[in-house]
């Protein structure tokens, strides 16, 4: 009597099913969330902005300066839609924020050249959003040093920047076009597995005590353990059906590279939709009502978004961020599943992040059934 | 199954929630096949209780059995055989007739579950709603939808919380008229009411109060322990005459009914003494017996000055 029986689990999975079925809205969100995170992060957030406004107040015409302008718009950060006359009109120009940067170019910008002066070649920036000015600064300094070599020749081959003491070489591995989708689109799959599954769990049962059916299933003999798995079946189903959208749409839309095995990549998703599910339940017990449910939700969503390396790099935090963030299984899935992807890790490379998620999955899963009230006492 | 023939056997028991003493040494024997009424004020208890003989709360003192199964012990036996209809309707809105009676039957494991539905489907006359979302029903068909529910898997006791509280009186009487037809068949019903004429339907009442068990046993036998005495009076001008009866002594109810008055007390001495200051031959007075409805306020009122 006290034990599990299947026919119980089985009533709870098929009543689970009936009702996600019947309630569109909640059915929409499951798909419409990762679809709408994947065109909003996929396609609209580039950590490489390009084609900046730049206004040009350029008071040398000389062939040095139209190659340097030249090197400049190619580069493809600048998009040079104004000239500014004076200094005056320059700044008013930056602080309206019609432009991100002004390049001045000096009146004897040649002529000290050619002297070999080094001349002052003063490019400002917006830099409220640093995001948006860094990659472009940094362009203009690899740009800087060799954009004249073709027009220095003959006896001003003299001018030619010297090579420093070092040749430094670097590989970017991995993603070597720095592509934003490479990083984003997997990240979206524990990003979007995270705020579904945990509001949706802790949704599921709360509205269960909210309209007072939870003291009817009390009043049965279905027991706690099958309640909860119950649950959690149907929707581990869901999260596996987000993630294989995800998926295909980092193949299909965001050639993202898939060097791993995907097989393992599925299999490692059940101990983290499974503790995420966890959470979710373990919300439910403590919340009084759907609200509160969703509302502690959240709580655990946001650091899931910005403490786990999905938007900011995990490293740039400081420590007691990457120590909260550590807690969290996103950051953990995150790692799991970029390095599978881009990386093609294979178990014992991603081990050391599985052990913190099986971690998480047992204490928040003790932590709910210990809270999940049998009787009403 | 304990041979016993008491579907429910408890004495003293006591719930607490918190410093508040929510049902106070409650000794209570009910026997197989009987109707029993609870009745008592909003807040006595009366839910607390039967959730204590349901399973759903382990009583902080007090011993019994509930169908041979000891209530602080044996709760998953408990929850087996018996039938338990919570005061708000408590099955999914989202489900149709039919999905509900299937999923309580499957979590209950009833043998041949479709038949088992088909067959309480048809004897609430709920064949022809069965496809409807439970959500759509108006009070009646609820309740119906409950009542079948929780007999689905042929409990030997029905435990009922309020169950016609805001419905039509025809529902309520055929209600009733079910309950004992399955009483008839040998099925246990404990049943809490506010209605007078549902308690006098049962064949034993209990009444509660603040927590405490005031009154218990068959209609006569409450009455005639409520030692209560009752005028009735009719003519003109009621309101006066009540006003002029309140506040004398041995008066402790003045009650108008339409067109005549009751008036009662548990002295008859001394309410007949007050009777006689204020009669006059404007008014046809006359000697009642006290109705349900007087007893239990009588109660109330005693149960006021002893526990509140």
């Amino acid at each position: 009597m006290r034990r599990f029986t299947f026919h119980r689990l089985w009533a709870m999975v098929l009543k689970e099913f009936i009702q996600m079925k019947r309630d569109r809205l909640t059915f929409g969100m499951m798909v419409g969330i990762p679809l709408m995170q994947l065109m909003l992060f996929g396609f609209a957030i580039n950590s490489d902005p390009k084609h900046l406004p730049t206004a040009l107040r350029i008071a040398d015409h000389g062939p040095f300066a139209r190659t340097l302008v030249a090197a400049l718009r190619t580069s493809g950060y600048f998009n040079l839609v104004t000239e500014a006359a004076t200094e005056a009109e320059a700044r008013r120009l930056l602080r309206l924020g019609d432009v991100q940067f002004v390049i001045n170019i000096p009146e004897d910008f040649s002529r000290q050249l050619l002297r070999g002066e080094r001349p002052t070649l003063l490019i400002e920036a917006d830099a409220t959003d640093p995001a948006a000015t860094g990659p472009a600064i940094s362009a203009v300094r690899a740009i800087s040093d060799h954009v004249l070599d073709r027009d220095l020749v003959g006896p001003l081959a003299r001018l030619r920047a010297k090579a420093g003491p070092i040749d430094f070489q670097i590989h970017a591995h991995y993603n070597p076009e720095n592509l934003t989708p490479y990083n984003v689109v997997p990240g979206l799959m524990g990003v979007v597995l995270t705020m579904t599954m945990v509001v949706i769990t802790a949704l599921a049962i709360t509205r269960e005590r909210e309209r007072g059916t939870m003291e009817n299933l009390l009043a049965t003999p279905v027991r706690p353990f099958e309640v909860m798995l119950g649950k959690i079946i149907p929707y581990i189903i869901v999260g596996y059906l987000q993630l294989t959208l995800i998926l295909l749409a980092a193949r299909v839309l965001f050639d993202v590279p898939m060097v791993g095995s995907l097989a393992l990549i599925y299999a490692v998703s059940l101990l983290f939709i499974a503790a995420n599910l966890a959470m979710g339940i373990t919300f439910s017990t403590l919340a009084k009502n759907q609200l509160q449910a969703v509302q502690m939700a959240f709580f655990f969503f946001l650091p899931s978004i910005l403490l786990s390396g999905f938007m900011f790099p995990f490293r740039g935090m400081p420590e007691w961020a990457q120590w909260v963030g550590s807690i969290l299984p996103n950051t953990h899935f995150l790692r799991i599943v970029r390095g599978i992807l881009l990386k093609g890790n294979g178990l014992a490379e991603i081990a050391p992040a599985l052990w913190p998620l099986l971690a998480f999955l047992v204490v928040a899963m003790a932590v709910g059934v210990k809270r999940y009230r049998q009787t009403l006492d | 199954m304990s041979g016993s023939a008491y579907a429910i056997d408890v004495t003293g028991v006591t719930k607490r929630f918190g410093d508040k003493t929510v049902v106070n040494a409650i000794d209570l024997r009910v026997q197989r096949g009987e109707i029993y009424g609870f009745l008592g004020p909003n807040g006595s208890g009366k839910t607390t209780f039967i959730r204590m003989l349901c399973g759903l709360l382990t009583p902080d003192a007090g011993t019994g059995t509930c169908l041979g199964y000891d209530v602080r012990t044996q709760q998953a036996d408990i929850k087996r055989h018996v039938g338990y209809m919570t005061q708000k309707f408590s099955y999914y809105e989202d489900l149709t007739l039919r999905e509900n009676l299937d999923f309580i039957a499957r979590l209950y494991d009833v043998p041949d579950r479709r038949a088992a539905v088909q067959r309480s489907l048809e004897r609430l006359g709920l064949v022809n709603r069965s496809h409807q979302l439970a959500g759509e029903l108006s009070g009646g068909w609820k309740q119906r939808l409950a009542l079948a529910a929780c007999l689905i898997h042929s409990p030997q006791l029905l435990l009922l919380d309020e169950p016609t509280a805001g419905v039509d009186p025809k529902a309520r009487r055929e209600f009733w008229d079910e309950i004992h037809r399955l009483a008839d068949e040998g099925l246990t019903v404990l049943i809490t009411t506010h209605y007078m004429d549902e308690a006098e339907r049962c064949h034993r009442l209990a009444y509660l109060a603040y927590g405490n068990l005031l009154a218990h046993g068959t209609l006569a036998d409450v009455l005639a322990n409520g030692r209560l005495t009752t005028w009735t009076v009719t003519g003109p001008e009621l309101i006066t005459l009540a006003a002029a009866l309140r506040g004398r002594a041995g008066v402790e109810q003045v009650v108008a009914f339409g067109t005549t008055l009751h008036v009662s007390g548990r002295d008859a001495a001394k309410l007949d003494a007050a009777v006689s200051a204020v009669r006059s031959p404007r008014h046809a007075w006359k000697k009642t017996s006290s109705s349900l409805e007087d007893v239990f306020i009588s109660l109330m009122d005693q149960a006021k000055d002893n526990f509140a």
